[in-house]
């Protein structure tokens, strides 16, 4: 243990720790930005900067540890007037038009000039314009960035990738990506990870929320929403609202507020994909060719295997994910049912993710005649639709989702977290394999938060070894560890972000707080709570076998619910 | 009314004089890798605050160069502005009324053609190809020895854990501790505060407070055989790399004991033998095979090793000599420094004592005899150079040393002939005065002064010209050389000889021991990938984590040396090691820039392109 006094108060921490977690031990809080723990501890914006007794310079409490006697001040007239300089340099070097940014309210950076009381930068302003194409799905606006290298060490550190990289030196010196690559042509899995680990509006999705305004007004659309699961954990968070009165009825009801014709729930579709993938899996399993078989649901994880790991292509299941089940079923079954070309229908998808931009727009993907899903929005984006939709959403009386397409299951709504699709999959296989349903928490041991971890699991008669990983970093491992022959899997799930899409790039952003967990937490009560918790009992996916597709893997299914990843264009 | 006055520096003057010495210690401390455009254009900033503004070039000329180059940093420039860039440069060079201005256009001129690629770079892809290296004494390093890592080590007091992290990438800790010529301090960014650290003398503490640390566990064995021709530092080096890696390893030594010119080119007085015997003691605990007395293109062919063997590594360094190539050289009294120091290797050293001795040459193996000489009885050594005293290759401490010692530097003497009695023998060196002349490589050349030439009794002369490799037999068994060098690649591979790899002197040609176990490590990398592996060593230490810096100037501490009088005549160790205090304050200046700056930023990726 390692002894000091902060600000007067004797603190005592483990060795090794940094005077910025001893300073929150004894009830401090030293202001930060360009520190995230563990991932990017570089020292880089001196916002934290203390004063140690002794020490000719003042230092980082962020990566400097503390040492036993030390006496240090966090607060001192010197080390107030240091870091109000460094929050003046680092505005005059950014685009402060805060109105029209897209983290104006949940910006680190303006948070701090508030609380150092700024309210007029001393120096000429002198910031880089933008140069990046507005129309794919991350968009790095470089006036405000602030070089705090989160995304840099995000990318690399988390997610394996190192996409991003510093370049021009000199006061030129910012983020780039890595070689001179354009994010056209470089191996980002768009998987957002460095937008929700920003701490200024530097990195965001592209904002495609006019779009859907203008969908909604013209009267000759249908329009239609899938919501995936994870967004139902936090969706509050930007729509202004409580999370304890984020509820889901909450949100279906502000959503039909909006106009919507339908609202219905990405749930259903994932209890379509567990049909289709749990079979396929049991089909697989007899010949074992290209073993073992991964899930296919994240399109952040379809591009990490198609940009580094071509050869594990064929081991992708070939279902489709939920999102694009779902618009394959909407512009087909369900435009039969309402008797409408696909054309007439705008099928909009709400999802945690960036990468789910990219994949609506996959000409490959599109199977129903129309294009299957039209727009996505993540999460952020609609809570900013519904800020701006006049409805006082948290008095709004809850409503459930439409119905056929609106029923998902306990199974569907774990899709969301780490684990979720891999337990929903188990389910439904011992139900196909023994004809019975297992207790619905059987395969509980598969849940967790752990970034890789590995399972020997009972279905009927057979073990199976199954292996959950999220976070591309973990990924990367495990792929790593299978070619080299020291890992063996029979069905693998990965998700890119890491904690599932509950962490997903398209969340709504707490700086320096990791909410995939507890956002996990709430899908997992959900499931707990459903009514229905087997995907194979889902009425209205059994109706749409019945009526429209006849079993998993027939023609029909294989048409409009499968595809080919390795075929997807980029 | 007075005339004249007497004019003493004021403040403002003194407080710029100032700046300029802490701007000669900041460019001793310039980071490797900075973007040379960026470099380019400060300096012309700088010189421009330095014109008088008279004339038009400097005046006008270096605004608009630096405007150029800042219109390039911005990704703007085309290639016509770099045309236009070179022009302006040769006119202010050209035209400029005085140095100020022209050496300004000289220098952007040169950055122009050395670092073409660079400012290329910045206009055709708007970008830098600059490099910048975090950690400056690690990079410096040949072997990229985790320098920050292991002093903190030493000043933790965990000098075995230093020795084990040094060894990771050097196995001659002991060695390099005496004799390294420590590029490392070179750019050490303490140089911006003080001083540099004095990396080598750590490097001392640390061997020898940890005494004895054993070798870690080598991977299990490969089944791979590989041979490896010299056991010199490059030969050890790749040798012990290589067993930690697995492989079966054999060395072909030809003299009679292991260390090459660590022990057959360094006296002892500078490396003691339980030094170097400690290295090699435990690099062949690893289990390597060692074969001496046996030579190449003698005992055994390269042909034999390529059957026998999976690979064969050639490190059989520089060990015959060039004559001074004068008249009478071939006198039996004119030796060379490697018979020399070969006999002294080998415990038979020449008797000088009473002996008038000149040696010729002026780098860090004529001070070696020079002082050498001087321990074996010599009544005068003279060290006869032909260009001056401070343009001599030998470090400065060392020709310090050997004129403390009683040895008599000559400088700006050329060699004409050696002058021989009736019966053939030296008794003289006649050489002819020199003056400096014209710089051609960075210092002057030596002009024959028109004066009369003079002459240097003597009763042995040993020539200190420099090294020649002895490759005739490989050469005739087809590995590619010139001037006797073998041509192996920057991978120490050849192209046409697959599964042969050279490295250290005989590539080289003479360099220091630490390029030897460059080679020697990059050679054992490249084997192992050869060979079909991608080993991986034993898991180095856990270095300590930084602790705040301490940035007030401190001095540095410099390695004393017994007193002259005492040390003249023995070969008894000269260097006298660090005491507790002085290691402890020596450590406590390093910056840590592994964690500090860049360091703790790009350290993991640093440490992912390393070799290993």
């Amino acid at each position: 243990m390692v002894k000091l006094t902060i600000d007067g108060k004797a603190v005592q921490v483990r060795d090794g720790a940094t005077i910025l977690e001893a300073a929150n031990m004894a009830g401090i809080r030293i202001p930060t930005l360009c520190y995230l723990k563990d991932i990017n501890e570089i020292g880089a914006c001196r916002v934290c900067v203390v004063e140690v007794e002794g020490n000719q310079n003042l230092c980082a409490a962020c990566n400097t540890a503390a040492e036993d006697g030390m006496v240090v001040y966090t607060n001192s007239p010197r080390v107030r007037t240091t870091r109000r300089v460094n929050v003046e340099l680092i505005l005059s070097a950014h685009n402060t038009a805060c109105t029209s940014c897209v983290r104006n309210g949940n910006c680190t950076l303006q948070s701090l000039a508030q609380d150092l009381n700024i309210s007029r930068i001393p120096y000429e302003v002198r910031y880089r314009q933008k140069n990046w194409p507005q129309d794919t799905p991350l968009i790095r606006d470089r006036d405000k960035c602030v070089k705090c290298m989160r995304c840099i060490n995000v990318c690399d550190k988390v997610q394996g990738l190192g996409v991003w990289d510093v370049v021009g030196t000199g006061y030129r010196t910012t983020v780039g990506l890595r070689d001179g690559e354009t994010i056209n042509t470089i191996n980002c899995s768009l998987c957002g990870q460095c937008i929700t680990h920003c701490p200024v509006g530097a990195l965001h999705e592209r904002d495609d929320t006019q779009k859907l305004l203008d969908a909604l007004a013209d009267p000759d659309k249908i329009v239609i929403a899938q919501v995936a699961p994870a967004v139902r954990s936090a969706w509050g968070a930007d729509a202004g609202v409580p999370q304890k009165k984020a509820t889901v009825g909450r949100m279906v009801a502000a959503m039909k507020g909006l106009g919507f014709d339908y609202v219905f729930d990405t749930d259903f579709a994932a209890d379509m994909t567990i049909m289709e993938e749990g079979s396929e899996l049991l089909e697989r399993m007899k010949g074992k060719e290209h073993w073992p078989m991964f899930t296919s649901c994240c399109p952040g994880w379809v591009r990490f295997v198609k940009q580094n790991y071509p050869e594990f292509l064929p081991n992708l299941s070939s279902a489709k994910s939920p999102q694009q089940i779902f618009g394959a079923i909407a512009k087909t079954w369900f435009a039969k049912a309402l008797g409408v070309a696909p054309e007439k229908i705008y099928s909009v998808s709400f999802m945690p993710c960036t990468a789910k931009k990219y994949e609506c727009d996959v000409p490959e993907v599109n199977d129903s005649g129309a294009k299957d899903v039209d727009l996505v929005l993540t999460t952020r984006e609609l809570g900013r639709i519904l800020r701006g939709s006049g409805q006082i959403l948290e008095i709004l009386p809850e409503a459930d989702f439409d119905e056929p397409l609106g029923l998902g299951t306990g199974a569907g709504v774990i899709f969301g977290t780490t684990g979720g699709v891999m337990e929903a999959a188990l389910r439904s296989a011992h139900y196909l394999v023994t004809g019975k349903n297992p207790d619905p928490d059987a395969f509980s041991a598969v849940r967790g938060m752990e970034g890789w971890r590995e399972r020997d699991v009972k279905v009927g008669g057979a073990t199976l070894k199954i292996a959950v990983a999220s976070g591309l970093g973990n990924a990367r491992k495990l792929l790593e560890a299978i070619k080299a022959g020291t890992a063996q899997y029979d069905f693998v799930e990965i998700m890119a972000c890491p904690g599932g899409c509950a962490g997903g790039g398209g969340q709504p952003i707490t700086d320096g707080v990791e909410l995939a967990d507890v956002r996990g937490e709430v899908l997992r009560e959900l499931d707990a709570k459903s009514p229905i918790r087997f995907s194979h009992e889902n009425p209205f996916v059994k109706q749409a076998y019945s009526e429209f597709l006849g079993s998993p893997l027939s023609e029909t299914a294989h048409h409009l619910l499968h595809t080919d990843q390795s075929k997807w264009s980029i | 009314m007075s005339r004249l006055q007497i004019i003493r520096a004021d403040r403002v003057q003194k407080t710029m004089d100032q700046l300029y010495e802490e701007l000669a210690h900041r460019n001793a401390a310039a980071p490797e890798g900075n973007c040379a455009v960026e470099q380019t254009a400060a300096l012309v900033g700088l010189c421009l605050a330095q014109s008088c503004g008279k004339c038009v070039p400097c005046r006008v000329g270096l605004d608009q160069m630096r405007r150029l180059m800042e219109k390039i940093l911005e990704g703007e420039g085309t290639m016509e502005d770099l045309t236009m860039l070179e022009r302006t440069a040769r006119v202010t060079m050209d035209s400029s009324d005085c140095a100020i201005g022209g050496e300004a256009g000289r220098a952007v001129l040169a950055c122009l053609q050395g670092a073409r690629e660079d400012f290329v770079s910045h206009i055709e892809h708007k970008r830098c190809v600059a490099d910048f290296k975090p950690v400056p004494c690690r990079r410096a390093c040949p072997a990229h020895v985790d320098i920050p890592g292991y002093i903190a080590l030493v000043k933790a007091d965990r000098p075995a854990d230093a020795v084990r992290l040094i060894r990771k990438d050097n196995p001659f800790p002991s060695a390099c501790a005496l004799v390294c010529e420590h590029p490392c301090e070179g750019r050490c960014r303490r140089s911006l505060i003080d001083d540099a650290i004095n990396i080598r003398g750590i490097k001392r503490v640390a061997v020898d407070k940890a005494g004895h640390v054993p070798a870690p566990e080598c991977s299990p064995d490969t089944g791979k055989k590989v041979a490896i021709v010299g056991g010199g530092p490059s030969g050890l080096s790749a040798a012990w790399f290589l067993r930690l890696m697995g492989h079966a390893v054999t060395v072909f030594e030809q003299r009679d004991q292991l260390g090459g010119m660590l022990r057959y080119g360094i006296p002892r007085y500078r490396l003691p033998e339980r030094y170097l015997n400690e290295d090699i003691d435990v690099i062949l605990s690893t289990g390597v095979e060692v074969k001496l007395g046996v030579r190449v293109g003698e005992d055994f062919t390269l042909k034999q090793l390529q059957k026998d063997y999976d690979a064969v590594y050639l490190a059989i360094g520089a060990h015959t000599w060039r004559p001074l190539g004068v008249a009478h050289d071939d006198a039996p009294n004119v030796f060379s420094a490697v018979q020399m120091l070969r006999d002294m290797g080998d415990g038979k050293p020449m008797d000088l004592t009473g002996k008038d001795v000149v040696v010729v040459g002026g780098g860090n193996v004529a001070m070696d005899v020079t002082r050498t000489a001087k321990r074996l009885g010599a009544k005068t050594v003279k060290c006869v150079y032909r260009r001056r005293q401070v343009d001599m290759t030998a470090q400065v401490e060392e020709v310090e040393g050997a004129i403390a010692e009683g040895c008599d530097i000559v400088p700006l003497k050329a060699p004409l002939r050696v002058e021989v009695d009736e019966a053939g023998n030296a008794v003289a060196l006649i050489v002819a005065p020199q003056i400096p002349g014209p710089y051609d490589r960075g210092r002057p050349k030596p002009v024959n002064a028109a004066r009369p030439e003079e002459r240097i009794p003597c009763d042995v002369i040993i020539g200190a010209i420099g090294q020649v490799i002895d490759s005739k037999e490989l050469a005739d068994e087809g590995v590619p050389t010139k001037w006797n060098q073998l041509l192996s690649d920057e991978y120490t591979a050849f192209e046409a000889l697959p599964g042969v790899f050279a490295g250290g002197d005989c590539q080289s040609g003479p360099s220091t021991a630490i390029r030897a176990i460059e080679a020697g490590k990059v050679a054992a990398a490249n084997i192992d990938g050869y060979l079909g592996f991608s080993s991986t060593l034993p898991a180095p230490p856990e270095v300590p984590r930084a602790t705040h810096q301490a940035r007030g100037a401190v001095g540095r501490i410099n390695m004393v040396e017994r007193d002259p009088s005492d040390r003249s005549d023995d070969f008894d160790i000269m260097e006298i090691g660090m005491t507790d205090e002085e290691a402890k304050q020596e450590c406590s200046r390093c910056l840590r820039c592994d964690h500090y700056g860049y360091g703790c930023f790009r350290k993991s990726r640093e440490e992912r392109v390393a070799v290993w």
